[in-house]
């Protein structure tokens, strides 16, 4: 029991207090140096934090920034302010930041033709440019799987088809993307309440309340949420300055993101970026509550139908097969798929790669790309 | 109050003394909570990224670490149990050595979740906006952190009276330790429920999460307790009654079993069915596409907790070698069951059916070693100072020196 001792033992001491306040000279030094040495190795443990960017951290403003329900409008255009001189700051260029409310009366709703979409995973890019996601690691909103006729059993699917054409006439081609549920079990979940549903019927999130537990992405049936492991990084000139506080606006490492429904867009009467870009308009959006939407239109004529109808989460997305082609791709979209190859020749094979996923997959267990997507 | 930061001193203080077993013990754990932090600094500067979580495996090794020490957290109750409600006075001091582990396994249960985070720097977001009682998190936030002071009040009450040679009344701590023993069950229920409410996760929208979450807890924790007190037994003085460990080997083996029928229960239910929802739990158990990377945990883990109940099951394990590799067999099986094997095959496939596997990485490793090596800091230190005070060495008309000297004589 008595190798190592920091007290100098009972004997050398007298009595307590001495003990406490005039240790001997020996057990002094010890406790000098085991204490030297411990302050240099925790250093030594600390180092890493020399390496944070210091614009990685939030400022100040930021960081006392309140909940997006609790900002009066004055507070929110300081919000708006500090965003928009960061991004300048950062990307060389002034955005229009601005924070557009739902509307009254409105409630969108997404749906999509099955018999229409060729694959070509041109909405899956659009997204990407539209939203500012991060360019690498790529994170993208929308996942296209390649289906094999007969089921709706996604795991019978391919998420990482590649092939130099499409689309492939055995398979049908299915987008997915957040389904803006009307039960929605990412807001049930979040501790902080940094997602919520808009009236508009949007799930959106604050990405400066966020505090990145992935919980909510946990909970989605859908797989519909993106988290930023790393920190993203968006070239300057691909930067999309046309933005909004609760949908495109630049997002920082650690937080959660997913389609929004191009918000900054669809609430100023434009039409989401992924529909602009599908070739072959197998996209319909719009208000639901306005009888004489398409949408509307679409609901009361086709039979759609939602994906994992069982979970209750109310989905605002809904599929149909358009009757007249049960069993094959619409042969306009075909048309269209031939001229899109006749147009751009290989740029259009090559739009195939699920990248985001392989890329991250790749980091995290240290394979090659092509290891991971075999 | 003067007198209660002269205990707290003279705890500091007494953390220091030990023998060259203790020092190397306490240098060799220090290493590793500096590597740890290291480690953590890295991710906290790089991000999430120099983890091996992925979108398709957002929870990884941190979460599954959490799981498997809140039900760690509850093994206090399996003996507060039999001395409050059954009288057993044997047990009574070896009650506040499973309320110290407690304390000790939700610290580093906090520290798991705070790692998790993608936002640390946040946190007081949760005090601002607290979505309760809708999340499951919250809650887990509010009964992990009332667990944690119910038992820092009832060791530190219990401890405080025995240096100062006071009997402990009654009033003060007896209420708190009932309040203790349902409290614990909650940790573990409201953990459990923040898995099984996720609709889009068959795999864990089951009920037999919650009980298999008692089960398997109640057998960890006993038997970490097993080990602790036979440390405490070949290295201090301390006498522990060979009748204590005899029930806690009891309770052990009883829990297991409990464990084990539930582990069947399920796979059964998800295998026989072959149902869709049956996939996360084919890739687990058998792999799925050719993808198998915890196919050799699981099973390792099944093997282990057989072997291990089949020898607690004989008179065998009443030899103190027998039992404590029984006991570590079944808590590094009940480790691998509870955190890989219930977290990570949820995630695979993913809600869209895509298969990725997930691998923690170096540096989550080592993120992990240095909490583990601080939790077991924190206890070593708890334990350290309250043998001496249970044992009537340190007390409060004992000049240190004295207790010193009684220390060194130990
Ligand atoms: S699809 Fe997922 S992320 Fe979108 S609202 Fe539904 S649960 Fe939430
Ligand atoms: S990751 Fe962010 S949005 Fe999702 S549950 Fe956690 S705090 Fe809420």
């Amino acid at each position: 029991m008595k190798d190592v001792r920091i007290w100098d033992g009972p004997s050398a001491a007298t009595d307590e207090a001495q003990t406490a306040s005039n240790p001997t000279r020996r057990s002094f030094l010890r406790i000098g140096a085991a204490a030297v040495g411990g302050m240099a190795a925790l250093a030594a443990a600390l180092s890493p934090l020399r390496e944070l960017d210091p614009e990685d951290l939030p400022d100040v403003e930021e960081f006392l920034q309140k909940h997006y329900k609790e900002m009066t409008a004055v507070e929110m255009e300081a919000a708006l302010a500090r965003i928009r001189a960061n991004v300048a700051d950062r990307f060389g260029v002034e955005p229009t930041i601005r924070d557009p409310k739902p509307l009254d009366g409105v409630e969108f709703v997404y749906a999509l033709n099955l018999s229409r979409c060729i694959g070509c995973r041109k909405c899956v890019h659009a997204c990407v440019a539209e939203n500012n996601q991060s360019r690498s690691p790529e994170i993208q909103y929308i996942r296209v799987i390649e289906m094999p006729r007969g089921t709706l059993d996604v795991e019978k699917g391919d998420h990482h088809y590649d092939r130099p054409q499409v689309p492939d006439t055995a398979h049908f081609y299915m987008p997915v993307q957040c389904h803006q549920c009307a039960n929605p079990p990412c807001v049930k979940v979040c501790p902080v309440e940094a997602t919520w549903q808009e009236p508009d019927g949007i799930t959106v999130i604050d990405y400066d309340w966020c505090i990145g537990c992935r919980y909510c992405e946990a909970a989605c049936p859908y797989w519909a949420r993106r988290f930023n492991f790393a920190q993203p990084s968006l070239p300057a000139d691909e930067l999309n300055p046309d933005m909004s506080y609760l949908s495109n606006r630049p997002r920082e490492r650690g937080v959660m993101e997913k389609c929004h429904f191009c918000l900054h867009r669809t609430r100023e009467g434009r039409m989401p970026a992924c529909l602009e870009a599908c070739p072959t308009g197998a996209r319909k959006f719009g208000n639901v509550l306005d009888s004489k939407s398409e949408v509307s239109e679409i609901l009361k004529t086709k039979r759609v139908f939602v994906l994992k109808e069982e979970v209750g989460t109310l989905p605002r997305f809904f599929y149909y097969f358009d009757e007249r082609y049960p069993n094959t791709i619409d042969p306009e979209a075909l048309v269209i798929a031939e001229q899109l190859r006749e147009e751009e020749g290989d740029a259009f094979g090559a739009m195939d790669v699920g990248a985001a996923g392989r890329l991250v997959i790749a980091r995290a267990s240290g394979m090659s790309t092509e290891e991971t997507c075999a | 109050m003067k007198m209660y930061l002269k205990f707290l001193s003279r705890c500091f203080r007494l953390s220091f003394v030990g023998d060259a077993r203790y020092y190397a013990w306490m240098f060799g754990l220090t290493i590793v909570v500096l590597v740890g932090i290291n480690a953590y600094c890295k991710q906290f500067v790089q991000g999430l990224a120099t983890t091996g979580m992925t979108d398709q495996v957002s929870w990884g090794f941190y979460i599954a670490n959490f799981t498997f020490l809140v039900g760690m957290a509850a093994a206090a109750v399996m003996l507060v149990i039999p001395v409050y409600i059954y009288r057993n006075r044997e047990l009574h001091d070896l009650v506040i050595f499973g309320e110290l582990f407690a304390i000790a396994a939700i610290v580093m249960a906090m520290l798991f979740v705070t790692v998790d985070l993608g936002r640390p720097d946040r946190g007081m977001h949760l005090l601002m906006r607290f979505n309760f009682p809708s999340s499951m998190l919250t809650w887990d936030v509010l009964v992990l952190n009332g667990y944690l002071f119910l038992n820092l009040h009832i060791c530190g009450y219990l401890i405080y009276c025995a240096y100062r040679k006071q009997r402990p009344s009654a009033l003060f701590y007896v209420p708190f330790v009932f309040i203790a023993i349902a409290w614990a069950i909650s940790i573990h229920t409201v953990t459990a429920f923040l898995y099984s409410g996720l609709g889009g996760r068959p795999f864990w929208n089951s009920a037999i999460i919650a009980p298999r979450f008692l089960a398997s807890a109640f057998a960890a924790g006993p038997a970490f307790l097993i080990l602790t007190l036979s440390v405490l037994k070949a290295c201090t003085s301390y006498q522990v009654p060979e009748k204590a460990l005899m029930t806690l080997r009891s309770i052990v083996t009883i829990a297991l079993a409990i464990s084990m029928f539930l582990l069947i229960s399920e796979a059964f239910t998800e295998f026989y069915t072959q149902s869709a929802h049956g996939a996360s739990a084919h890739y687990l158990y058998l792999g799925l596409h050719g993808r198998t990377a915890l196919v050799p945990w699981i099973w390792s883990a099944i093997a282990l907790n057989t072997v291990a109940l089949a020898i607690l099951f004989t008179g065998w394990s009443r030899k103190p070698v027998v039992l404590h590799t029984a006991c570590i067999m079944l808590i590094v099986g009940i480790w691998i069951e509870k955190g890989m094997g219930l977290i990570v095959p949820a995630f695979v496939p993913t809600p869209l059916g895509e298969i990725v596997e997930y691998v923690p990485t170096l540096n989550e490793l080592f993120v992990t070693l240095g909490i583990w090596a601080f939790g077991l800091l924190v206890y070593t230190i708890l334990v350290r100072v309250t043998v001496p005070v249970l044992a009537g060495r340190l007390t409060h008309d004992q000049r240190f020196r004295q207790t010193l000297e009684a220390e060194y004589a130990a």
